[in-house]
């Protein structure tokens, strides 16, 4: 039986909301990145299965883009954890929350 | 130049003056701001008698001219145009607005020289000058109701001029508010009138008049009597006359101008000029001669009890308005304003007069410190016995010639006018009485102590300054009233001024002889043009007994003061031990500052206390603001509620979100 596109978005789906509920239940703020980064990597899945799908090299280009962005973005990430631990502050979002209202 | 040409100018010198006083305000050294005042009316002056000549080269009847500078606001409802009307009624009123405010200018000079307030001073007499002026050629009913206002603004700067007083700023709070009162009855008038008339411009409404109105129809009363209203409050006329003797809180050469010569006579310049629609509403005129003559009554009897001398002369102001309010309703036109005009000489006299006599006392205005004044001022004594003698109306005097004609024409009317006629004589013999139990208190007897200093050529100073109403110490740090006080015998000034209006008590009653000439009325006449009974000309049998009852009885006033104030002092004892009842109701002023106190003033502000504590607390900041904070107060709670600093929090709000979105437009398509 072929493989239809459904599956691979299927995939996509699921890889995505994975990210999505690790990002919202996760209380390390290195876990909530590594599941941001799932979310991304979702989203690339689900561009190279189109690219594939219409046989044009669209969706790879735009993938390789999201994944320069999700580098970049990973690197602030990473240099805000550090900038915590330098402080000594408590590496858990729940409890970084100085721009309460 | 055209005689509106002259007009214009006459109204430009003055705003000219005003401004640039109060422009350079610090630049003016010494008097020379008075100076330069004092030229501007005099230019304003010579103008006016430019006009005057101008006006006379046309053909008597076409003397009525109309000069727009620019049209304001010309639609189909509204037609306001800058427009003066230049008629023998307003040159008159011009020149002797100009021609007394002149002399009142010049008088000023030396009476405020020490003050602080000297080009303050100047600058807002010209201002009041412009603003009457403007008032008097004004073309239509916007430009009155303009020139009403200010000269309303100008009396309350002037009368509240020390304003470091008390008294003053009280006074001068009671004018305009009083004022105002008359304001709204001016303009509701005007509203009355214009609605049938759809113009605002004095000549189409005076010729459209008979043909819009009934004779007697109810709109036409309703508006004259509203207008009778702004007539009575600007002349001091029961039951709005309350504060003109308040308003003696202003220096005397501005009670002398303003509350004597120009502004209380608004009200008579106001009814001689809507005499068109006035003709149209007996009724209102009726009961404009009824309060004219009942002021004239109680104004006079008011006069005997008072003891401040400007209070003295400000009653009879009032009294001598009374008469001219009566005069003109009745349609005596050129009687009243002739006596409009003798009265502003012998009045501005009287209160110059007065002014050096304060000056002479140092500042008390009370008539019971007086007393011997006559061998220690002689001029004074002089031009106040002419101002008195032409306020008593004693032949030759001017004022003998134009009371009489009112009273005659109230004669030769007939009917219920009798009534007037014998008030005015009542009251004529009241005017005698008063004035001449001022001049015998002041001048005659024994010299007081101010009066000894002075002959023996020593200006008396007062050691503590005191406010002369009620005789609390004030600190006179602020410069004014100026430390120095300035009397006629000293001041080339004064006696200029002084001097010239003397001439003028004494000799203008010569322009108004009956049977004799009648300058004033065959000048007026082009006005007053259809006007019922302008030229009456009284029988010879009424004639004699009026000038020969009006002489008696001003002699006889004259020596009944004598007898009570002079001779026999007993006797007047002895009538105020009789009449103690009397005696309560002249000094409590007929109970009307009271009971216009309690009526009005009283509750007014029991209500605005009420409103505060009541109405304001409760609804408005309670209710509205409280209201509102609360609302704001709930909704930024919300919302701080959704700023909770939590970040997963934020990522679970975003995902609902977008979820949303996405499904929106999933359902859609």
């Amino acid at each position: 039986m072929p493989v239809t596109i459904g599956a691979y978005l299927a995939v996509s789906a699921i890889v995505f909301a994975l990210g999505v509920a690790g990002v919202i239940a996760k209380r390390n703020p290195l876990v909530v990145l590594l599941c941001l980064e799932l979310m991304l990597n979702g989203a690339n899945l689900a561009l190279i299965a189109f690219s594939r799908m219409w046989g044009n090299g669209d969706g790879q280009i735009f993938a390789l883009v999201v994944m320069a962005i999700a580098a970049c973005e990973v690197a602030i990430g990473l240099g805000l954890i550090v900038a915590i631990y330098r402080r000594q502050l408590p590496i858990d979002v729940d409890r970084l929350k100085e721009l309460k209202g | 130049m055209s005689a509106t040409t002259y007009a214009w100018l006459a109204l430009l010198m003055p705003l000219v003056g005003t401004v640039g006083l109060a422009v350079g305000f610090k630049l003016w050294p010494g008097k020379t701001a008075g100076y330069i005042a004092t030229v501007a009316i005099l230019l304003s002056f010579l103008a006016g008698i430019g006009a005057l000549i101008q006006l006379e080269h046309h053909p008597a009847n076409h003397r009525e001219l109309v000069s727009s500078l620019w049209n304001y606001a010309v639609t189909a409802g509204v037609d306001a145009r800058l427009s003066i009307l230049v008629d023998p009624l307003s040159v008159f009123m011009v020149l002797v607005v100009s021609g007394v405010s002149t002399l009142i200018h010049l008088y000023s000079i030396p009476y405020m020289e020490s003050d602080r307030g000297f080009v303050r001073y100047f600058s807002y007499l010209n201002y009041f000058v412009f603003s009457m002026l403007l008032l008097v050629l004004a073309g239509n009913f916007l430009f009155l109701i303009v020139g009403w206002a200010f000269v309303g603004a100008a009396s309350y700067l002037l009368i509240s001029f020390w304003y470091r007083r008390r008294t003053a700023t009280k006074a001068g709070i009671e004018a305009f508010v009083l004022n105002v009162f008359g304001d709204v009855g001016l303009v509701l008038g005007t509203f009355f009138i214009f609605r049938h008339t759809h113009t605002l411009e004095f000549l189409p409404v005076f010729h459209a008049a008979p043909h819009l109105f009934a004779k007697g129809s109810a709109d036409i009363t309703a508006g004259c009597i509203l207008l009778l209203l702004g007539a009575f409050a600007k002349s001091a006329q029961i039951p709005l006359h309350t504060w003109l003797p308040n308003a003696m809180e202003g220096p005397t050469p501005v009670s002398a101008l303003i509350h004597a010569a120009t502004m209380v006579t608004a009200g008579v310049y106001l009814i001689a000029r809507m005499h068109p629609l006035f003709e149209l509403a007996p009724a209102a005129q009726d009961v404009g001669a009824v309060v004219g003559a009942l002021t004239l009554f109680v104004a006079g009897t008011i006069g005997l009890a008072q003891t401040d001398i400007k209070r003295i002369v400000a009653y009879s102001t009032m009294s001598q308005i009374g008469y001219m309010i009566m005069g003109v309703s009745i349609g005596a036109y050129a009687a009243g304003l002739f006596h409009l005009m003798t009265h502003a000489f012998f009045k501005a006299l009287l209160f110059m007069a007065a002014g050096s006599l304060i000056g002479a006392m140092a500042g008390e205005q009370s008539l019971d410190r007086m007393g011997g004044f006559r061998r220690a001022l002689p001029f004074t004594y002089a031009t106040f016995l002419i101002g008195g003698l032409a306020l008593a109306a004693v032949p030759p005097f001017s004022g003998f010639f134009s009371k009489d004609e009112i009273l005659l024409a109230a004669a030769e009317r007939g009917g219920w006018h009798w009534a007037l006629y014998a008030v005015g004589y009542i009251g004529a013999l009241l005017t005698s009485l008063y004035t001449f139990r001022l001049i015998f208190r002041a001048f005659h007897g024994e010299p007081v102590k101010e009066a000894r200093e002075l002959e023996a050529g020593h200006l008396p100073h007062a050691e503590v300054p005191r406010n002369p109403a009620t005789g609390e110490v004030e600190d006179t740090d602020v410069g004014f009233p100026g430390p120095a006080h300035a009397i006629a015998e000293r001041s080339w000034e004064m006696k200029v001024a002084m001097g010239i209006l003397a001439v003028g008590a004494v000799g203008a009653g010569f322009l108004q002889i009956p049977r004799t000439d009648h300058v004033i009325e065959n000048f007026l006449a082009p006005t007053f043009v259809g006007a019922a009974g302008y030229h009456l000309r009284e029988g010879t049998a009424k004639l004699a007994l009026g000038l020969s009852l009006s002489t008696v009885i001003s002699l006889a006033g004259i020596g009944l003061a004598y007898l009570l104030w002079r001779s026999r002092p007993a006797l007047l004892a002895a009538i105020k031990a009789r009449a103690g009842w009397l005696q309560a109701l002249l000094e409590n002023r007929w109970y009307f500052d009271l009971a216009l106190y309690r009526g009005l003033v009283e509750p007014a502000a029991a209500l605005g206390q009420a409103a505060r504590q009541g109405f304001e607390r409760y609804v408005i900041e309670g209710a509205f603001v409280g209201g509102a904070q609360l609302a704001a107060a709930a909704g930024s709670a919300l919302v701080r509620a959704l700023q909770s600093g939590l970040l997963r929090a934020y990522a679970a709000l975003l995902t609902v979100g977008a979820a949303g979105v996405a499904l929106y437009f999933l359902v859609r398509a």
